[in-house]
């Protein structure tokens, strides 16, 4: 069924058809909708769902942890200042195993109080051992949570549907909602390594020798790394039960030909495919790789651009060093051009990304620029 | 079971994490003449190292106590005192 929604409510509305079991979250803007819809859902009786209100998002991730290690399908979402402050427990249940899905609707950090985007706040989860995945539009949120669950329970690690605020979040578009039977038939039965539940006396978190710590963390990145092939098969199988597909780790768009590339991830992609179109009508051979995930990292895809005038546009900073994408882009394939923009919900439009890109082609940009340059002089 | 499951989860078992009651530098002695055998120094004992045999004896594993004096603190008779440890 096509419907109109907004980044939020596809977000609850595929938490829904996924048949989350439980759902704890911490009201902040701009992801409250999120949950505000998945508790009107388990209200009415549309959802069959246990709603936990907590005091935190330190209590609310811990309380689907304590969900999820029952063996139950479990959902929570946060944004910026809840994020940071639920960090243990995203370190904790990601170092426990536990496959689970959290919406992030990025947004920055302050001071000064800002609730528009920048990734800076899905950025600090980078090392955790999170499947971190970022969406263009309100149906790649929506396609994203569903496979989430899938991805997450089958390499048993917790997955992040990173969606922008207001451009995603509480911006309504065209949505294509599959019906119950057609997600139950894709989205197999819910799955993990381990259960705790009563009658079976097992401890988590308890003390053990150190090199236990070692062996679970090698045991993490190799799951890790394992779960490109997953996720990898999970975009082809989706693909194929419901016409959408996306190309795995990235998408790529226009780069046949194309001497110049842009590297960049979450809605803003949108606008920079536009200017791409422009450039491209004018003969210019410009395309993009856009970053679904970021974790794992998509390190052989990124290494098919070496030779090529690369430019990463970040919305979000390493202080004391580049942007992030910028940096990382970088380890694969050397020195890259790096434009820091719209960070703190600054707006970059078409014609920003037009001017921008036509700057970096006649290589009139810095190797690291704040943009737009007069602003920040 | 995957491999790395047996380093994350634990299964409670005697002796886990060693000798425990070398930690102990006060040790619960059981007087059987102060004891009305209410057995609350069993359910009390976060080591479950309190035995009772045949409704009458009660057993302290002296290789697991870590000589926290629950039990001692816990008893309505009075019947455990906690004793140092010589040397």
């Amino acid at each position: 069924m096509r419907t109109l929604l907004t980044g939020n409510y596809a977000v609850a509305e595929a938490v829904k058809l996924s048949r989350a079991k439980v759902i704890a979250a911490y009201p902040i803007t701009p992801q409250t909708t999120i949950v505000e819809k998945l508790a009107e859902m388990v209200e009415k009786g549309e959802l069959d769902a246990e709603f936990i209100r907590v005091e935190s998002e330190h209590s609310a991730l811990a309380a689907v942890y304590g969900a999820a290690i029952a063996g139950r399908r479990a959902f929570t979402a946060t944004s910026s200042h809840g994020l940071l402050y639920m960090y243990e427990m995203v370190w904790w249940v990601a170092n426990a195993r536990v496959p689970l899905v959290m919406a992030m609707v990025t947004r920055t950090i302050g001071p000064p109080w800002n609730i528009h985007t920048d990734h800076t706040d899905l950025l600090t989860m980078r090392d955790s051992g999170w499947i971190i995945s970022m969406a263009e539009n309100v149906q790649e949120a929506f396609d994203l949570t569903i496979q989430g669950f899938r991805i997450s329970e089958e390499v048993d690690l917790p997955f992040t549907v990173g969606l922008d605020a207001f451009q995603l979040s509480h911006t309504a578009e065209v949505v294509e909602v599959p019906d119950q039977q057609e997600v139950d038939e894709w989205l197999p039965e819910r799955r993990q390594s381990y259960k705790v539940l009563p009658g079976n006396a097992v401890t988590i978190g308890n003390i053990g020798p150190n090199e236990y710590t070692a062996k679970l963390r090698y045991a993490m990145a190799k799951a890790i790394e394992d779960s490109r092939k997953v996720i990898e098969k999970a975009d082809n199988s989706f693909g194929e039960k419901f016409g959408r597909k996306y190309g795995g780790l990235v998408e790529e768009y226009r780069l046949e030909g194309a001497e110049y590339v842009v590297v960049m991830a979450g809605a803003w992609c949108g606008d920079a495919k536009d200017a791409i179109d422009r450039l491209r009508d004018e003969g210019l051979p410009i395309g993009m790789m856009k970053i679904r995930y970021f974790r794992p990292f998509p390190k052989e895809e990124i290494k098919r651009l070496e030779g090529k005038e690369v430019l990463v546009v970040d919305r979000a900073f390493s202080m004391g060093y580049m942007g992030i994408f910028g940096m990382e882009v970088s380890s694969v394939i050397g020195d890259v051009t790096n434009v820091i923009a719209g960070i703190g919900g600054v707006d970059v439009g078409v014609e920003d990304f037009e001017a921008m890109f036509r700057k970096f082609a006649s290589r009139k940009l810095q190797r690291l620029e704040w943009w737009p340059r007069e602003v920040f002089s | 079971m995957s491999s790395w499951l047996e380093h994350l989860i634990a299964k409670s078992s005697e002796g886990s994490a060693g000798k425990t009651g070398l930690w102990r530098t006060f040790k619960p002695v059981h007087n059987v003449e102060k004891c009305n055998r209410c057995l609350l120094c069993l359910y009390y004992c976060p080591e479950n190292v309190i035995k009772v045999y045949h409704h009458r004896f009660i057993i302290i594993n002296y290789e697991y106590c870590k000589g926290c004096g629950i039990c001692a603190e816990i008893c309505p008779q009075d019947a455990i005192e906690m004793v140092e440890e010589e040397e």
